[in-house]
C-alpha cells in the first residue's frame, strides 16, 4: 500500500494472470462524444479533455450530460471540452483510479469507494464529501423491488420477501457496492420495525438471505438473471435500475413495488483535484460537478431516473415517477459507510457469518 | 538436453537466445509473479495464514480444485474422442467442426457464461428438460464444472490431434497380426504413444480451468461455501481494498497449480521414457 508503482505492478500482473482475467474488461474506457466541442473547436483557447471516471449505470445519463455540458462551457467561455467517459463496476472504478487511472472527477455508487481513493492516494481532500452540496450528490435514488407482471406473490414490502416460497434476487454485497444498499435497506427496516433491536434486525436479514438462491457478481449480472433467465420472484434494486429495466423491457412484463420504508441511494462526485490540476482542468472539472446541480443538469438526471437533489429544477413528469416513500441513510442509521463497511461487508463481517451460518445449515 | 549443448543449431548464438529468453520470461511472468509474492508477503505469517485458510476460502478451493480436475479429466476422454474422429475420418464439414473446436479461445469468457447459463437455466432451451428431472445445472457445482469443460476443450484436441496424426496404422496392423484384440491395440499401442500429448491436453486444461473467471461467475450463482470459486474470493478481497489478502489466495492457487502442473510434468516424463524404453 505503500507506493503507487507497486499497486501498478499489482495491477499489471492481476491482467496477466489468467486466474482474474476476467475482470479487466469491464473498465474498457469508451469515448462518448462531444460533437459540438469538436465540430465548433475554432475558438482561439485551448481545448480540455476531461475524463469522468463512473460506474455502470450512469452511461445514459453522461452521455447525454456531457454533449450538453461541453456545448455550455464553451458558449460560457470559448473553451472546447471533450469528455471521456470510463464506465464499470463501482469498485473496479476505484481501484483503477487508486492504480493510476488520470480521472479527473469521479461519479460512483457509494461514498465509500471515494473514501478510498482519497485515503490511499491522497489525489484530494479527505473531507471531500463536503464540497459540494447534498453530501455531494447532485441525484439519489433508493432501493425498490422488481416483480413479474401481476405481482403473482404478492409482494408489498420487505416483510414478504422472507415468506415461504419467496424467492429473491439479489447481488453479493462483497463484490457489488450498489448491492450494500439492497443489504442495509433490509437491516435498516428490520431495526425500524423491531424497534432498533439489532439482534433481530441479523436475524431478518439472515432469514432474506436465506431466500437468494444466487447472488450475482454485480447489479446488472442479477438483473439479467432476474429477468432474463426468468430466476426469483423479486429482484431488488435501485430505482433507477427497476425504472430502466421498465423502460427497456417493456412495462407489461414486470412492476415495481415500493416497500414502505426504504434507503436513501447516494451516488457522490467528486473533483480528483491533483489529476485535474496536473493538465488544467481543474476549472472544467469544477465547472462540470457544478453543471449537475444547474437546472440541464437536474433535469437531465431526473430523465435519466436518478431523483434530483433539487425538485424544483425538473421536469415535473420526469418527478411523477417516484413514488413518495419514508427514507433513512446510512449516515443515520449505520453511522456512515466506514463503519457499516467494517461491521458487515468486511471479511469476517456480519454478512460473510450469516452466509456462513445459512451454508451449515444446509 | 547436455549433449545437445555443444551442437550446431540453426539459429546461431545461444547466448543471444538464451538472454532473449531469460529476459522476455522475466519482464512478462517472473517479476509480475515476484511482486505477487512481495505483496503477500507484506502481510506476516499470522495474516497470510488467516486470510487463506478461512472456511469460505478452503471451500473454494475444493470446488475450484475439484471442479478443475473433473472438468480437466471430462475434457481428456471426450477431447480425444474429438481428436479422434477430426484425424481418423474424412467426411462434409470437417473443416468448420475443426475450425468450431478453436471457438472457446476466441469467445470473451463471459459470453460464454451468459450462452451457457441462458441453455441450462431452469427456463433454457436444455434447462427446462432437465430440472423436471431433478438436475440443476446452473448456479450448481455441476454447472461451474460445464463451464470449465466448455473453456478446456480446446487444448486437449489441439495438443492431441499432431499426435494422433503422427501414429502410424501400422503399427496397430502389426498388434492386430500378432494377435492384439482391438481392446489390446487400444491400451497397448495408442494410449502409451499419445499419452504424453494426452496430459500435456489434460495440464492445459486443468491450468486453464484453475484460474477461469469470466465464464464461471454467471454460472455459479456465487453462493458462499457452496458455488463460490476461488477466483471470486479473490476478486471480493480486491472489492474491500484487500490487496494483500487478495495475493495471499492467490499465492496459494498459484503454488497448487505449480505442483499439480509438475507432477504432470514428470508423469509425462515418466510415461514417455516408458513408452521410449518399451520400444
Amino acid at each position: 500500500m505503500k507506493s503507487i508503482s507497486s499497486f501498478s505492478a499489482f495491477t499489471l500482473l492481476l491482467a496477466l494472470l489468467p486466474l482474474v482475467g476476467g475482470c479487466g474488461s469491464s473498465t474498457a474506457a469508451n469515448k462518448s462524444g462531444a460533437p459540438a466541442a469538436a465540430s465548433s473547436a475554432s475558438g482561439s483557447k485551448t481545448p480540455v479533455t476531461l475524463l469522468n471516471v463512473s460506474y455502470d449505470p450512469t452511461r445514459e445519463l453522461y452521455e447525454e450530460f456531457n454533449s450538453d455540458f461541453a456545448k455550455h462551457y464553451q458558449e460560457e467561455t470559448g473553451t472546447p471540452v471533450t469528455i471521456e467517459q470510463s464506465h464499470g463496476g463501482a469498485g473496479k472504478q476505484a481501484r483503477a483510479v487508486i492504480d493510476g487511472l488520470k480521472a479527473d472527477v469521479v461519479t460512483l455508487a457509494i461514498a465509500y469507494d471515494i473514501d478510498q481513493i482519497a485515503e490511499l492516494t491522497g489525489l484530494f481532500p479527505k473531507d471531500w464529501q463536503k464540497r459540494l452540496d447534498n453530501n455531494s450528490c447532485p441525484y439519489t435514488s433508493t432501493i425498490v423491488f422488481l416483480v413479474r407482471a401481476g405481482n403473482p406473490k404478492q409482494i408489498k414490502d420487505w416483510d414478504d420477501l422472507v415468506r415461504d416460497g419467496v424467492e429473491v434476487i439479489t447481488p453479493n454485497p462483497k463484490t457489488s457496492g450498489g448491492a450494500r444498499y439492497n443489504y442495509l435497506g433490509a437491516w435498516g427496516y428490520a431495526l425500524k420495525k423491531f424497534g432498533n433491536d439489532e439482534q433481530k434486525a441479523r436475524d431478518f436479514v439472515k432469514k432474506l438471505y436465506e431466500h437468494v438462491p444466487v447472488l450475482g457478481s454485480g447489479a446488472r449480472d442479477s438483473t439479467t438473471t432476474f429477468v432474463q433467465r426468468e430466476q426469483g420472484d423479486v429482484l431488488i434494486t435501485w430505482e433507477n435500475e427497476a425504472l430502466l429495466a421498465l423502460k427497456e423491457l417493456g412495462a407489461e412484463k414486470f412492476e415495481i413495488v415500493v416497500p414502505s420504508v426504504s434507503i436513501l441511494a447516494e451516488p457522490p462526485v467528486t473533483v480528483v483535484d491533483k489529476n485535474a490540476a496536473a493538465h488544467g482542468a481543474q476549472e472544467v472539472a469544477e465547472a462540470y460537478l457544478k453543471y449537475l446541480y444547474s437546472p440541464a443538469g437536474q433535469r437531465l438526471a431526473a430523465k435519466h431516473f436518478y431523483r434530483p437533489s433539487l425538485k424544483e429544477q425538473a421536469d415535473p413528469e420526469d418527478l411523477k415517477r417516484f413514488a413518495e416513500i419514508e427514507m433513512f441513510n446510512v449516515d443515520e442509521v449505520f453511522g456512515g459507510w466506514p463503519e457499516a463497511q467494517a461491521k458487515h461487508f468486511n471479511d469476517g463481517g456480519i454478512f460473510d457469518v450469516i452466509q456462513e451460518e445459512i451454508a451449515s445449515s444446509k | 538436453m547436455s549433449k545437445n549443448f555443444a551442437k550446431r543449431q540453426v539459429l546461431p548464438g545461444f547466448g543471444i537466445t538464451m538472454g532473449y529468453t531469460v529476459t522476455y520470461l522475466s519482464l512478462i511472468v517472473l517479476v509480475p509473479l515476484a511482486a505477487l509474492f512481495l505483496k503477500s508477503a507484506g502481510l506476516g505469517w499470522a495474516d497470510f495464514w488467516k486470510a487463506v485458510s478461512g472456511p469460505r476460502v478452503v471451500a473454494s478451493y475444493k470446488l475450484t480444485f475439484g471442479a478443475s480436475l473433473v472438468a480437466a479429466a471430462v475434457n481428456a476422454v471426450f477431447g480425444f474422442v474429438v481428436a479422434w474422429t477430426l484425424v481418423r475420418y474424412q467426411f462434409p464439414g470437417k473443416r468448420i467442426i475443426d475450425a468450431m473446436i478453436d471457438l472457446p479461445f476466441a469467445l470473451p469468457t463471459a459470453v460464454s457464461g451468459i450462452a451457457l447459463t441462458a441453455v441450462y437455466s431452469s427456463h433454457g432451451w436444455f434447462g427446462q428438460y432437465l430440472e423436471p428431472l431433478g438436475i440443476k445445472v446452473a448456479y450448481t457445482p455441476l454447472g461451474i464444472t460445464l463451464a470449465l469443460v466448455f473453456i478446456g476443450l480446446p487444448f486437449v484436441v489441439r495438443t492431441l490431434q499432431p499426435a494422433l496424426a503422427d501414429l502410424e496404422r501400422e503399427s496397430e496392423e502389426a498388434a492386430a497380426s500378432l494377435g492384439a484384440n482391438r481392446f489390446q491395440t487400444f491400451t497397448r499401442v495408442i494410449i502409451p504413444t499419445i499419452l504424453p500429448a494426452l496430459l500435456t491436453g489434460f495440464a492445459l486444461s486443468l491450468a486453464r480451468a484453475i484460474g477461469e473467471y469470466g465464464s464461471v461467475v454467471f454460472i455459479s450463482g456465487n453462493m458462499p461455501m457452496r458455488t463460490e470459486i476461488t477466483s471470486l474470493l479473490i476478486i471480493s478481497k480486491l472489492e474491500q481494498y484487500d490487496t494483500a489478502g487478495a495475493a495471499a489466495i492467490s499465492v496459494v492457487m498459484l503454488t497448487v497449480s505449480f505442483g499439480l502442473l509438475l507432477a504432470i510434468n514428470l508423469l509425462q516424463h515418466f510415461a514417455g521414457r516408458r513408452f521410449q524404453g518399451a520400444l
